[in-house]
Parts: structure tokens; C-alpha cells; sequence
């Protein structure tokens, strides 16, 4: 990449030029984008004034604030007042996971004094009624034991808005109702929408959204997004999407969701990472073998049929969770954790992705038939409920990839997914190479594996590191074992949910954990070919339900001479 | 949980008792991340354990507790041992007789574990100098409790005089979500605040504190006035113009913020169980530089 020219260092011409740059933005680490590269930056620039102008009631208002002290470490990060608008209140997610989270946040006394929640829904409902519907998701799914003033806390600042998103009257009503909230909580309209619904939907509400005003932030003031996978089901409708989005919330107004960033042990992979000497020096094509990510679920499609055939395995969950997980294995050291130097390291690994040059071998999906799944007899995807017996929708997918750099040239990464596997398990496994030499028997050595350092991501949190270790009481036998660690038990009170931290970032207005377009446009870019390739080679291979999917994807692996790590 | 009882015993025993239950349980690694040693007396025992396993489920530990028995007795060391399924980490209760209560960082030094950090929690009496205590010597973080001292105000005051960075005390603990809910209130800028007032029981040891923080930070007069309780009920700050920030808290539980120009707002600020106030202490454990300065503030400032 070419660097402007810069004035030597140290002299009164560079210290000018740095401080006319801004501490927030170093130039000289922005690749360059070429004319075909996804959603050219042209908010790059502007961002540092816009952001700061989106964030005032928190970093500024810091600033001026006497109680406020970089060193006092007690203190959290508590959103300024605000007003959060739920559409899709009667969905799964909200019920599951957004009432539960707005509730964990409030009991860990993390939601500003009025903060207040709008739902928004196709109801004759009154606020009483909506109330009582986050009462019992509450009640059923809070992670924190419920605390009768958390809940009057959290009960004054509820109200609904009944209506269908294609009804103006609906949404000037929900206009009114917010500022009316401002006048009698304090929210000083800031808004948050949002959208849990059908990505059909985005573009009415945003359209209803822009019509009514409320996507636009009156000075002191902000007004945000977020917005829910998927991001479109390719490359051009991911485009079509953003330029909905963009057309009325500016891109620093915008959080995308990929709820496996705001888990504890994802982001404990930069700390593993960067924080430490151990790793770093072996982290690399000199001692990695490949790289294997998995995330395997063990039920099938469920209710949700509708949502899954025609989408498939690869683009549920490859396109974002995986690709993620992969960027922030693979990426360079970012300069820090803010958003703009995370997502710069983010893409560039993206864009250093590489296709196999053979998909047929590189590349495999499975679909499950009937089967046993753990003691018990499961239907096959195409005998599900809605699913048309001739899909193609793959229900299993692996992939080959690898990072055209220098650290990771010639290292392959391995993406799988699937349903109805044998069980619920996602991880990253750094697969390192054989020792150069051993210096013992080969019989003493038969059983000896790879090492490996594992990150397990759910259910089971923590890290693994595999090693050879001698066996007991031989002469030298030795073979792997296991080392495990876990920072406090995974069923503790005081590990937060992912929602609860992405939840409480789209408040504060803090977007490191959420993808850029960019992100999400380069993760089409890889994705596209092999959905293209796919479609026009015949079916997916059935697996029996309860196994580790297709023989295809096993034999992708034993062409290198490799094996997937059994689960 | 496994519990198993050692009498007439030494560290080492202790020691390969642990390492056998561990090895007996199937699970002879796991990750403790720090030894949190307790120093309490027999009454405040159960509390202390009970705190420290809960806190423990955050962080796991090795927690010791040192419980002095009678002097006057001959020499003797005996030790409860608890190994739980239910809780990460382990519990030892040792109970020193005779000359060893002198001594306990004698037995306590070769139960920590190796090379992780050690915090040292007196949940009732504690040393005029914790840093120079021979147990609080061997800890990094240093946590005390003003509230349960003979006069907690005292305490609390008194508390600058042997300080040494790693120190704390849970009356600082206490005041988090005060001091969070205020500096939230005053991220929208109401102005100078000119005076104030700080309410809270007659003797509560976070009153001054709170009264010293914020007269620290704000640059102006806090008084601190008696209200009949519980803990803390009321702070109020006024600005040049005469208008007020309140917040009013009277059933330790919900409080009402009320801004100058603003609704009135319920906001849920519940005293909290020891254990939670612990959790908070063992998540940093690099100095507390701003309870420093406001101990330090508040030794210097007159007392009302
Ligand atoms: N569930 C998950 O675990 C999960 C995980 C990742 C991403 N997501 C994403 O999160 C979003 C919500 O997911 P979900 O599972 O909660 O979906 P869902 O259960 O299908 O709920 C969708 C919501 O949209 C509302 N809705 C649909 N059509 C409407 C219309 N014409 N007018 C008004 N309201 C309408 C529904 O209300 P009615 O009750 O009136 O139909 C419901 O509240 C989706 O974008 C999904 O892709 C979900």
C-alpha cells in the first residue's frame, strides 16, 4: 500500500501535520480501497466530527463532568438517558433475549435514570398489557435474580405503540409518544430503534422512520439503528439493504448485530491474543498447521422454515459468525480497540481471503435425512414442517479458505456448520504443526496428535490447550491430554449475555463489537462464488441426523491429510 | 461438597489434604484465578464464608479463612476443609490456638497458590495498618470494613493514616452505585454545584465518604446531616442558581432523582449483600487512587 508522503519525524512539520490529523484517525493506517472495493469509506473522514457529535451526551459531556475520572475504575459506563423502540416485541428474540437483557442491564444499575422502552407492535394492547408481557419474559428469562425495584425502575419507562408498519397514522402516533416521553422522563430524544422483525420490513420501517422525522437527530441529540441478521442473502441485496439504511441513518448511526461479538470469550480472543507474549510469536504459517472453526447445533430448523429454506447453512451462519471469528483469529495487532482500528484490521484480513481454486474440493454441504439425534428419533429437513421436498437448501456446510498474507500464506482455515449434528458446540481450534523432530520410538509416539489451543465459544466457555504429555508409569509413551481453563462457571450470575453488552453499546453509542458494511459486504464477497457454484451443481449429500454431516466434508479435509477435531 | 476436618495439623498436611480431595473429585486443575484470605473471629465466620463462596463463583479462589481462638491454649492448628461441586474454588477454615494466633501468616503463606494474586478481607476488626499487618503483607489488595469497627466514622476517617496503595474498604464498596447514579445525573451539566448536603444514618461510615468524594471532585462545601435511615437517604447539591439535585432514597431500595428543569425519576439503588460488594473488589486489583484521595479528603476535613 502507498503512504503519502509525511514529513520526517519529530521535526515541527510532522508534529503539525499529526495535529491537524486528529489523535482519533491516523492516516497512515487506512488501506487503500480500490474503485471496486465494497462501500467506499467517503464517511471516513467526516466520521471523526459526526462521531463525536453522535456520542456528545457521553464523551464530551465526560469532559465537563467533575465526577467523572478516567482512573476511577468503579464507575460504569452508563448510557445517558434514552429512549429504546422494540419493533417485533412479539417475537422470539425480543422474548428471549432483549426484554431479558433490557432488565440485566437495569438490575447491574447500567440503565440512565428515565431510560424508557417503546414497544411496538401489531396489538390492541395497552401499556399495561406490554408491561406484562416483559414481566414474563423477564420472570422466565432473566439471567439476574428479579428484584421488585428493577422492575418499578424499569416499569415506569414502558409504553406501547399499537400499529402495522405499513400505517402512517400508527408511526405519527409513535412520534408523538416519544416526544411526549422526553418531556415526562428526561430522555432528551435520544432514540434507539430496534428492529426485531423480518428483514422484509426493514425498508417500511426506516421509510416510515424517515417520514415522521425520527430518524433525524435534532442538535445534542441521537438517533440510532439496529438492525438484526441477516444482511441481505447476497452481495447486491446486502447493497440494497445498506442503501435503505444509509439513505436515512448515517453509517456511524447504524449497529448490526452479530451477537457472537458481544460474547465473553470472543472478545477474550484479542485479549489471549495482544495481551499476552505466549501466543503471538507462534501465531503464524512458521508453527500453525490450520485452522478449524466450528459451530455445530444439534437441533434442526424448528419453527423457523420459513426464515431457512432458500437461506441455508452457509449464509445463516458462515457469512457472519464464522467470517467473524475468523477475522479476529487471523487479523494483525489493531493500534487499539476502537472501533475505526478494529475494523480497519477486520477487513483487511477479509479482503486477504481466498477462495479454493477447485470449489468442488474444496467446498462441501450436507442436508440431514431422518436419523436419531441423542436418544431420540428425528424427522429429516425435507420431511420438516414447510420445507418443500425437493429443497436444495444446504442444512451443513464446510469450507476452505485461506488468508493471502504473510503471516497465514499457505495456512488453510476450515469453516463448518450444521443442524442436527450430534451436538451443540462452537469453537476455534489453532491446530499447530508436529514437532520438527522427535526424539523417541515411533511406537512411542503412534497416538501423539497435534497441538492445539482451543477457544471455546458456547456452551462451555473458556480455553484449551492440547498437548503431549508422557504417560505414567511407561517408559515413554506419550499422548495428548487436555488442559482447560474457565474464568468463573458459565452458569454464573455475573457473566453477562451477549445482548446485555451489545445492548448496552448501542446506548452509549460505543460500535467496536458491531460490523461495519464493509465487513459485511467483503463476507458476501467470499461467500457469493461457492452460493453461485452450489446452485448449479445438483444437491447437497445427506447426513443421518445426529452424525457429524456429510462424507464429503470429511473427505475435504482427508485430501490435505487432515481430520475435522471430533467434538 | 466435600467437607473433611484436620486437627493438631500443619500447613503441609493441609496442603496434600487439598491436593487429594481435588484428585479424589476428578478434578485436580482448575483454573482458581486468585487466594482470597478472610481474617475473621468465630461469629462472623459463617458470613465471611458464605460471601467469599458466592463472590468466588465470579472469580474463582482459593479462600482461607483465619479464625483466632483462645491464646491461652496450647499450641494447635486445626482446619476445615470444604471442596465443592457447587461452587469453583475451595474453603479452608483454619482455627489457631495458643501462641500461633501470633503466627497465622506462618500457615498462611504456603497455602496460597503460586504466582496469582492475594487479597486479604477483614469483614470485622481489622490492623491500624493493613499493609503492615503479617498476613496483609503477604496480599496485594487489602480490603477492610469501617462499618463493623466500634465507631465507623472513626474508622473511616482514621483510615488515611495507614494507607498503602492496594488498600480499600467496603464502605468505599458501598457508595458505587451512588456515586454512579450522580456522576449519570450530572453528565447533562447543571452548572457549578455551590454546596450540599450528604444524608445518611447516624454513625454510617459511607456518609462522610460520599460527603468527602464529591466535595473532592466538586470543588465545594458537603455536609453531612442525620436522617433516621437506613444508610444512606438523601443527597442534594445545589448550584450557584439556588436550584437543586436530589436524590432521595428513604426504603434502601428505589430512590427518586430529581433534576432542576426534569421529570422526577425512580431509579432502583438497592443496598447490596456482602458478597456482591466483594465481586466488585476482586474484579480490579490495581490501587484504588480515587478512594485514596477522598480518605485523604476526608482526614483533612473538619468533622461535622
Ligand atoms: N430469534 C433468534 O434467535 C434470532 C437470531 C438472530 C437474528 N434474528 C433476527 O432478529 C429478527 C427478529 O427475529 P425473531 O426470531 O424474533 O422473529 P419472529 O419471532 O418472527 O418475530 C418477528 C416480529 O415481527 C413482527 N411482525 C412481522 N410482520 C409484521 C407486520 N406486518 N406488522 C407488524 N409487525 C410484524 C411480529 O409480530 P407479530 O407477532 O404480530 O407477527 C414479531 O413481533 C429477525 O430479523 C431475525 O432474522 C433472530
Amino acid at each position: 500500500m502507498t503512504k503519502p508522503t509525511k514529513p520526517a519525524p519529530g521535526t515541527e512539520a510532522a508534529k503539525a501535520a499529526e495535529a491537524a490529523e486528529g489523535a482519533e484517525a491516523p492516516e497512515n493506517v487506512v488501506p487503500p480501497i480500490p474503485a471496486t472495493s465494497p462501500a467506499a469509506p467517503v464517511e471516513q473522514s467526516t466520521a471523526v466530527a459526526a462521531q463525536v457529535a453522535a456520542t456528545a451526551t457521553t464523551e464530551e459531556t465526560v469532559a465537563a463532568n467533575p465526577l467523572r475520572d478516567p482512573r476511577d475504575k468503579r464507575l460504569p459506563r452508563v448510557a445517558g438517558p434514552c429512549v429504546l423502540v422494540l419493533f417485533g416485541v412479539t417475537g422470539d428474540l425480543a422474548k428471549r433475549k432483549l426484554l431479558p437483557a433490557i432488565y440485566d442491564l437495569g438490575n447491574r444499575g447500567l440503565l440512565p435514570p428515565g431510560f424508557s422502552l417503546v414497544g411496538f407492535a401489531r396489538r390492541d394492547w395497552a401499556h399495561e398489557d406490554f408491561a406484562q408481557v416483559t414481566y414474563e419474559a423477564v420472570k422466565e428469562n432473566a439471567r439476574t435474580p428479579f428484584r421488585e425495584e428493577v422492575w418499578k425502575q424499569i416499569r415506569e419507562g414502558i409504553h406501547f405503540c399499537p400499529g402495522e408498519f405499513n400505517d402512517d397514522g400508527a408511526f405519527d402516533v409513535l412520534s408523538m409518544m416519544l416526544k411526549e416521553i422526553d418531556e415526562t422522563r428526561g430522555t432528551g430524544g435520544n432514540y434507539a430503534f430496534y428492529l426485531s422483525v423480518p428483514p422484509k420490513f426493514f425498508p417500511t420501517v426506516i421509510e416510515q422512520l424517515k417520514r415522521t422525522g425520527l430518524a433525524k437527530a435534532p442538535e445534542g441529540s441521537w438517533r440510532r439503528v439496529v438492525i438484526e441478521k441477516p444482511f441481505g442473502h447476497d452481495l447486491k441485496s446486502a447493497r440494497e439493504l445498506n442503501a435503505i439504511t444509509n439513505a436515512v441513518f448515517p453509517e456511524e448511526s447504524v449497529f448490526r448485530i452479530d451477537h457472537y461479538l458481544g460474547k465473553e470469550t470472543v472478545q477474550n480472543i484479542l485479549a489471549l491474543r495482544f495481551a499476552n507474549t505466549l501466543y503471538e510469536p507462534i501465531w503464524n504459517r512458521g508453527y500453525v498447521d490450520h485452522i478449524q472453526i466450528t459451530m455445530a447445533e444439534d437441533i434442526g430448523i424448528g419453527g423457523r422454515a420459513g426464515y431457512y429454506d432458500g437461506i441455508g447453512a452457509a449464509r445463516d451462519v458462515i457469512q457472519n459468525h464464522l467470517l467473524q471469528l475468523l477475522a479476529l483469529v487471523a487479523m494483525e495487532d489493531p493500534i487499539s480497540f476502537d472501533a475505526d482500528a478494529l475494523r480497519r484490521e477486520k477487513e483487511k484480513v477479509l479482503r486477504a481471503v481466498q477462495l479454493p481454486a477447485d470449489l468442488s474440493t474444496g467446498t462441501a454441504r450436507g442436508q440431514y435425512t431422518a436419523g436419531w439425534q441423542g436418544g431420540e428419533p428425528v424427522k429429516g429437513y425435507l420431511e420438516e414442517d414447510g420445507i418443500p421436498p425437493d429443497s436444495i437448501t444446504e442444512t451443513y456446510a464446510a469450507i476452505k479458505l485461506e488468508v493471502a498474507n504473510r503471516r497465514w500464506a499457505g495456512v488453510p482455515f476450515y469453516l463448518r456448520t450444521g443442524k442436527r449434528l450430534s451436538r451443540r458446540m462452537t469453537e476455534v481450534a489453532v491446530v499447530f504443526q508436529r514437532a520438527p523432530h522427535l526424539p523417541f520410538s515411533k511406537d512411542d509416539t503412534e497416538i501423539l496428535g497435534q497441538n492445539a489451543l482451543v477457544i471455546r465459544v458456547q456452551p462451555d466457555e473458556g480455553i484449551t490447550v492440547r498437548f503431549g504429555s508422557k504417560v505414567p508409569g511407561t517408559a515413554m509413551e506419550v499422548r495428548d491430554v487436555n488442559m482447560d481453563f474457565a474464568y468463573g462457571e458459565s452458569f454464573m450470575e455475573s457473566s453477562p449475555e451477549a445482548y446485555e453488552r451489545l445492548l448496552l453499546d448501542v446506548l452509549i453509542g460505543d460500535p467496536p463489537l458491531f460490523p461495519h458494511q464493509r465487513e459485511v459486504e467483503l463476507s458476501w464477497m467470499i461467500l457469493d462464488p461457492i452460493e453461485e457454484f452450489w446452485a448449479s451443481h445438483g444437491k447437497p449429500e445427506g447426513y443421518p441426523a445426529g452424525t457429524w454431516g456429510p462424507a464429503s466434508a470429511d473427505a475435504m479435509l482427508a485430501r490435505d491429510g487432515r481430520a475435522w477435531r471430533r467434538l | 461438597m466435600t467437607s473433611f476436618n484436620l486437627t493438631g495439623t500443619t500447613a503441609s498436611k493441609i496442603s496434600s489434604t487439598l491436593t487429594r480431595l481435588r484428585h479424589q473429585m476428578g478434578a485436580p486443575a482448575i483454573g482458581m484465578v486468585l487466594t482470597l484470605v478472610a481474617v475473621v473471629d468465630e461469629a462472623g465466620q459463617y458470613d465471611a464464608v458464605r460471601a467469599a463462596t458466592e463472590a468466588a463463583r465470579e472469580h474463582p479462589s482459593r479462600i482461607l479463612v483465619v479464625i483466632n481462638r483462645d491464646p491461652a491454649e496450647p499450641n494447635r492448628l486445626d482446619a476445615e476443609i470444604r471442596v465443592g461441586e457447587s461452587a469453583p474454588g475451595e474453603v479452608v477454615l483454619l482455627r489457631l490456638y495458643g501462641d500461633l494466633t501470633e503466627h497465622a501468616d506462618s500457615v498462611i503463606s504456603p497455602l496460597l497458590l503460586t504466582d496469582t494474586p492475594v487479597v486479604v478481607w477483614w469483614p470485622g476488626e481489622c490492623p491500624k495498618v493493613p499493609a503492615k499487618d503479617p498476613i496483609g503483607q503477604l496480599a496485594g489488595r487489602r480490603i477492610t470494613d469501617a462499618r463493623s469497627a466500634g465507631d465507623p466514622v472513626a474508622a473511616i476517617t482514621g483510615r488515611a493514616e495507614g494507607y498503602v496503595p492496594g488498600d480499600t474498604d467496603l464502605a468505599w464498596t458501598r457508595l458505587t452505585p451512588w456515586r454512579s447514579l450522580l456522576a449519570a445525573a450530572l453528565d447533562q451539566p447543571i452548572g457549578k454545584v455551590a454546596e450540599g448536603v450528604v444524608e445518611a444514618a447516624r454513625g454510617n461510615p459511607s456518609g462522610p465518604l460520599l460527603a468527602a468524594w464529591l466535595s473532592d471532585r466538586l470543588n465545594a462545601p458537603i455536609q453531612v446531616s442525620e436522617s433516621s435511615g437506613p444508610g444512606l437517604t438523601a443527597v442534594r447539591l445545589t448550584v450557584a442558581g439556588g436550584e437543586e439535585l436530589k436524590v432521595n432514597r428513604s426504603d434502601a431500595r428505589l430512590a427518586t432523582l430529581s433534576k432542576p428543569g426534569q421529570p422526577d425519576r425512580r431509579v432502583a439503588l438497592a443496598r447490596r449483600p456482602t458478597s456482591e460488594l466483594l465481586a466488585e473488589e476482586l474484579r480490579r486489583l490495581d490501587p484504588d487512587e480515587v478512594y485514596a484521595s477522598t480518605i485523604h479528603r476526608l482526614a483533612k476535613k473538619p468533622r461535622s
